[in-house]
């Protein structure tokens, strides 16, 4: 009998429906996963099996069995039951998952005291027990904390245990792994894996077919509520049938050499349109290490006052980015990336060191002197949205920064028409503001405001990660070609190994600060030489069907 | 925390619940806050085009009748028409409360500007000033103030200024703090913009609709302060026709007579709530992004 | 640390008061004295400003001042002549009652409201910031008269003055505790909504909790923390409405005390009252600031950070 057996589920919010018809099951031991993007519906067919789809929505369904009971018309008291019992949920980021003013040893015991009569010393056992099956150290310290208190890995487990709490036979792992450092999201996937091989089945949600295809036994492709791709993981990743599918294959960047283009249009026939074949080295990069440096960073070291000393954000750092390359700066969260941009852009100073902009000053000249030599350094971060003013739109966002450019050279100002066109935008975006556009259309604008100045370096902070991952490929490529086009020197810093490597032509690891190894990225990644880089390799999520 | 605080929090927060629902069509209670303040300028303005009969006609034997179709709001101890003083009274309620709110908003401005502009030790410093400020809690800073000064209508509206402006400098120091630490602001540094450009393109502009949200906030706070000192006999004094004056005037007779002190408190509640629903909806227009 | 900054904010206060006080034009003597009319000899002038030490430098009275205030001293009332320690001891009993007791009126109407009005229908929730809005613009002048006029005229419940009885004090605890609430169950409202849109609350649900369980272990905290950090400031709030409503309900306590001493420009029970109050908030405020710290784990970890 299958643990999970859903037949045409459909969700509407008034007289909009969001799910159309999706079937699945999944039987003991069985890890199914859902993967679509933004949009898809996949969350809201998560919480549609819990009953749970929220405020104003319709569930319909031909059958929804949760262990042979059929729970399509069911009552609210009924959900009740099934839910911490039959089916356990894990939601992404236990921080906001966690009611951070309760400690988890009181989120854990919840189920239990819900669904069983146990005295309060056998529960409390049960949870220090549960803590320890999902490997927290020290469970008895643990249950006492609230989930701000822990580290981003450890509360992960935490919010596994709560819905590990009564062996529920079904766990729904909504985006159990986003947003966490690749280290960590190996371990919570060897986590469920391990929750798997002990016969519960799981429904898997994601975004990322890297993180699925680890995973998985079964694959359900999802595109605007419908499911367009369905097939054990092996067909599905191998042999896709459908465009969409290939194209969010082919979105991947792992282990794709540079110059290859990510982005598929989904209409395309199979044949991927990637211009130069595998490994062809790039014109313009490495095979011209004479070239002086546009940018270099030489010792430099910033720290900031914490309580109780000094911490140091950047340690002892060294870096060169010569015209016409990518620099990949690749690091875990609080590794001192972010503090390298700010310093390669002259926002900060550092403590000591210098930057150094076309073998000139930069770091240590006065603001005033920096000013006129700003445009030649560009920037594009993560969050596009809050980089521009909100009260200004698109078209005023680039004429006022191709007036910058203009003001340094003497050349006329770029058009806004046409820095739009070279980043693959209508003419009529200019009329919009930045809160009414995509999240992809956001971080084109960026990219045309920052090369309106027509600059010659630019620093890229984490541009893709907040992207679904087809729009992710299109910025990659766009960024790609007008690199290529105008020989920019580009410093790229992400998390995301994957990306740095489909990106960069030497690539910077950072650790806690400092660059622990560098050098030509297929040497790095192919061999590394420092353990905490083969860490990280080993850890990355890739494609392995 | 000062009440004007609140009431921003407050207003911003609700902004933000109601959500995207019925975008273009105003609210109901919008509409009627702005016919309600529309009313009060026009009995700002010309008074004589709204009130039933002269406020000042004294008829002894009219005195203390109840509202009636005659006297909507019933008439005083003089015969005269209340509602008709009350209208009488709503530009010189209102003078104060507004002067009282453009003082305080000057001088938070001020403190703000310095607090946010001026570097980190006259930014410690200003922060030190608001923080003793706010030990005077509500009224009580204006009452020193006019124990200092003495009563009457022009110190009362100094007087409230003066305490509410530690509210406004601790708003618009955070907000100018939040532009200017803001991503766009940073954008802006990036592409080689002087300061003063990013302050006449960027700040201001950003900061100048919550500065307006503000003050339509704080002239509710304000009119209710003016009219208590004024209730207390510290402010305007009781043949004026103040809504805080008329109110302790009708203090005497409330067990006979409530309407006199029914009516131009209502006035008072009810432009309160008016200018609390207009910001609320001067915000809410502000997030859906024009 | 957070003493330091209170300790700070009683100096300032105490200064800036003293100093705002010699801004009062005319003599203090001939004040003490009944004022410019009151045509007092020259010999008993020169007595007042001896015995009141307003014959000293402007420096020493303020470090007399000072010297007298760490002892708990608080100088002598010009009108009634008796230690204003004294006469504002007997009150600060009394007005504290009123403000603490319309406090936790007002926390627990504030808490009803929003617990009421939330996650409801759209007319619930209408109603509810209907009448949040409205109490929150009600003047205590105004409203209490308006108490009067229902209460104690109308249907003769309770006296329209304070006796000293429980009943007594119905009406001003109410007077003080009904706009309060409004801004109390705003505030409640807003965090309560928020939380209500937190994945904590998926979390629970998805573990079986039911909608009173939910609101019990997990919203209830979220909607109480910011109306904890205001607690300080709503008891400054009720100490200044105090004067309003101590003087509508002839009470006696602090308000009126101030509201006559004000009157007769009493300058030491001004800035008696004036320095019981601020040390009252800035008590308050390091009570509230500590109650939130151990309420929300968060802050306390800002705090290490």
């Amino acid at each position: 009998m299958p643990l999970l057996d859903v037949a045409g589920l459909r969700v509407a919010f008034g007289d909009h429906e969001v799910v159309h018809g999706i079937s699945l099951r999944i039987r003991p031991g069985e890890c199914v996963a859902i993967v679509g993007e933004s949009g898809s519906g996949k969350s809201v067919t998560a919480r549609a099996l819990l009953g749970m789809a929220g405020a104003g929505a319709r569930t319909r369904s031909d059958r929804l069995r949760v262990l042979g009971r059929e729970l399509g018309s069911a009552s609210e008291r009924t959900w009740r039951d099934v839910r911490g019992r039959q089916v356990g949920l894990i939601l992404q980021d236990a921080l906001v998952s966690l009611d951070p003013l309760r400690p988890i040893g009181r989120e854990i015991d919840d189920p239990l005291r819900i669904h069983e009569r146990m005295p309060p010393a056998a529960r409390r056992a049960r949870v220090l027990g549960l803590l320890a099956r999902v490997g927290m150290p020290d469970p008895e310290f643990a249950a006492g904390r609230r989930s701000g208190e822990l580290s981003g890995g450890l509360r992960q487990r935490a919010l596994i245990a709560s819905a590990l709490a009564l062996d529920p036979p079904l766990v729904i792992a909504d985006e159990p792994t986003t947003a966490l450092d690749v280290s960590v999201q190996a371990r919570i996937l060897s986590l469920l894996d391990e929750i798997r091989e002990a016969g519960t089945g799981i429904l898997l949600i994601s975004h990322d077919l890297a993180v699925v295809s680890r995973l998985a036994d079964r694959i359900l492709v999802t595109r605007h509520g419908e499911v367009i791709e369905d097939g054990t993981a092996d067909d599905v990743l191998r042999s896709p049938r459908e465009p969409y599918t290939r194209a969010l294959i082919a979105a991947v960047p792992t282990e794709r050499p540079r110059g290859t283009a990510l982005a598929v249009a989904t209409s395309a026939p199979a044949a991927i349109p990637g211009p130069p074949p595998t490994g062809v080295p790039i014109a313009t990069g490495s095979d011209a290490p004479e070239r002086p440096p546009l940018l270099r960073f030489d010792r430099v070291a910033k720290g900031f006052s914490v309580p109780g000393g000094r911490l140091l954000a950047v340690d002892d750092v060294s870096l060169a980015l010569r015209p016409g390359e990518t620099l990949g700066l690749v690091g875990e969260s609080g590794s001192g990336k972010t503090t390298v941009a700010r310093l390669a852009l002259g926002l900060t100073a550092p403590d000591s060191g210098v930057v150094l902009l076309d073998g000139e000053a930069w770091s240590s000249r006065p603001e005033r002197e920096r000013r006129p030599m700003r445009r030649r350094i560009g920037a594009i971060y993560q969050d596009a949205l809050s980089s521009f003013d909100p009260r200004w739109s698109v078209g005023r966002i680039l004429a006022d920064a191709a007036s910058v450019g203009a003001r340094g050279t003497g050349r006329p100002a770029p058009r806004v028409e046409d820095l739009l066109d070279q980043v693959g935008l209508v003419a009529s975006v200019a009329r919009r503001r930045p809160l009414n556009l995509s999240g992809g259309q956001r971080q084109r604008v960026a990219i045309a405001r920052a090369l309106a100045a027509e600059p010659d370096v630019l620093i890229c902070d984490e541009p893709v990660s907040a992207l679904d991952v087809t729009i992710q490929a299109q910025i990659l490529d766009l960024l790609d070609r007008l690199q290529r086009r105008r020989g920019l020197a580009m410093l790229f810093i992400s998390h995301d190994l994957g990306v740095v490597r489909h990106m960069s032509d030497h690539v910077a690891v950072m650790r806690a600060g400092r660059i622990v190894e560098s050098g030509g990225t297929e040497a790095v990644f192919a061999e590394p030489r420092h353990p905490y880089t083969a860490q990280l390799v080993a850890d990355a999520p890739r494609l392995t069907p | 925390m000062s009440e004007l605080e609140l009431r921003q929090t407050t207003v911003e927060a609700s902004a933000e619940h109601l959500g995207p629902r019925r975008r273009r069509m105003p609210r109901a209670g919008t509409v009627l806050a702005v016919a309600f303040v529309a009313f009060l300028a026009v009995a700002t303005v010309a008074p004589s085009l709204v009130w039933t009969q002269d406020p000042n006609r004294i008829a002894a034997a009219d005195a203390f009748e109840s509202p009636s179709l005659a006297h909507w709001f019933g008439t005083d101890e003089s015969g005269r028409d209340v509602y008709s003083r009350v209208i009488a009274g709503t530009a010189s309620s209102l003078l104060i409360g507004v002067s009282a709110t453009l003082i305080g908003l000057a001088l938070g401005l001020v403190l703000g500007v310095l607090a946010s502009f001026g570097g980190r030790v006259l930014d410690f410093g200003v922060g030190r000033v608001i923080e003793v400020l706010f030990a005077f809690p509500g009224l009580l800073l204006a009452l020193l103030v006019i124990v200092v000064a003495g009563p009457g209508p022009v110190t009362a509206t100094i007087a409230v200024g003066l305490s509410t402006a530690p509210g406004y400098a601790r708003i618009i120091r955070g907000q100018l703090v939040g532009i200017r630490s803001s991503h766009y602001v940073e954008a802006a540094r990036v592409l080689g913009h002087s300061p003063g450009r990013i302050l006449a393109r960027h700040l201001l502009p950003n900061a100048l609709v919550p500065l307006f949200v503000l003050a339509t906030l704080g002239v509710g706070q304000a009119i209710v302060w003016a009219a208590a000192l004024s209730y207390l006999g510290l402010g305007a004094q009781p043949p004026a026709a103040e809504w805080g004056a008329m109110l302790a005037a009708g203090r005497t007779y409330l067990p006979t007579a409530p309407w006199l002190t029914v009516f131009p408190g209502l006035m008072i509640v009810g432009t309160t709530i008016a200018t609390t629903m207009l910001g609320r909806a001067l915000t809410r227009r502000g997030r859906e992004g024009r | 640390m957070l003493a330091a900054g209170a300790v700070f904010v009683m100096w300032a206060v105490a200064t800036l008061t003293f100093f705002a006080i010699r801004l009062i034009p005319g003599d203090p003597a001939e004040a003490i004295l009944g004022g410019p009319g009151s045509q007092a000899s020259q010999e008993a002038l020169d007595q007042v400003r001896r015995d009141y030490g307003l014959d000293q430098p402007l420096l020493v009275q303020y470090l007399a001042m000072l010297a007298r205030l760490v002892t708990g001293d608080l100088g002598t009332s010009y009108a009634l002549r008796t230690p204003v320690a004294d006469l504002l001891g007997g009150q600060l009993g009394g007005t504290m009652l009123l403000a603490v007791l319309a406090l936790l009126v007002a926390w627990i109407l504030a808490l009803g409201l929003s617990l009421w009005s939330t996650g409801r229908a759209r007319v619930a929730a209408a109603v509810g910031e209907g009448i949040e809005l409205t109490a929150a613009a009600l003047p205590h002048f105004w409203l209490a008269a308006v108490l009067i006029a229902i209460f104690s005229t109308g249907l003769d419940w309770f006296p329209p003055i304070a006796t000293g009885t429980p009943a007594g004090l119905v009406l001003p605890v109410a007077t003080l505790a009904i706009p309060l609430a409004g801004f109390l169950a705003q505030v409640m409202r807003e965090s309560l909504l928020d939380a209500l849109q937190q994945p904590f609350v998926v979390s629970a649900r998805a573990r079986g909790e039911n909608t009173t369980g939910l609101r019990l272990r997990h919203t209830i905290r979220h909607a109480s923390l910011p109306a904890i950090s205001l607690s300080g400031w709503a008891l400054g709030w009720l100490l200044s409405g105090a004067v309003v409503v101590e003087t509508i309900f002839a009470m006696p306590g602090l308000g009126r005390t101030l509201l006559q001493a004000v009157t007769l420009r009493d300058v030491p029970v001004v800035t008696g009252v004036v320095l019981l109050v601020a040390l009252v908030y800035v008590v308050m405020t390091v009570v509230t600031d500590v109650a939130s710290r151990l309420a929300d784990p968060r802050l306390r970890q800002e705090g290490a950070r």
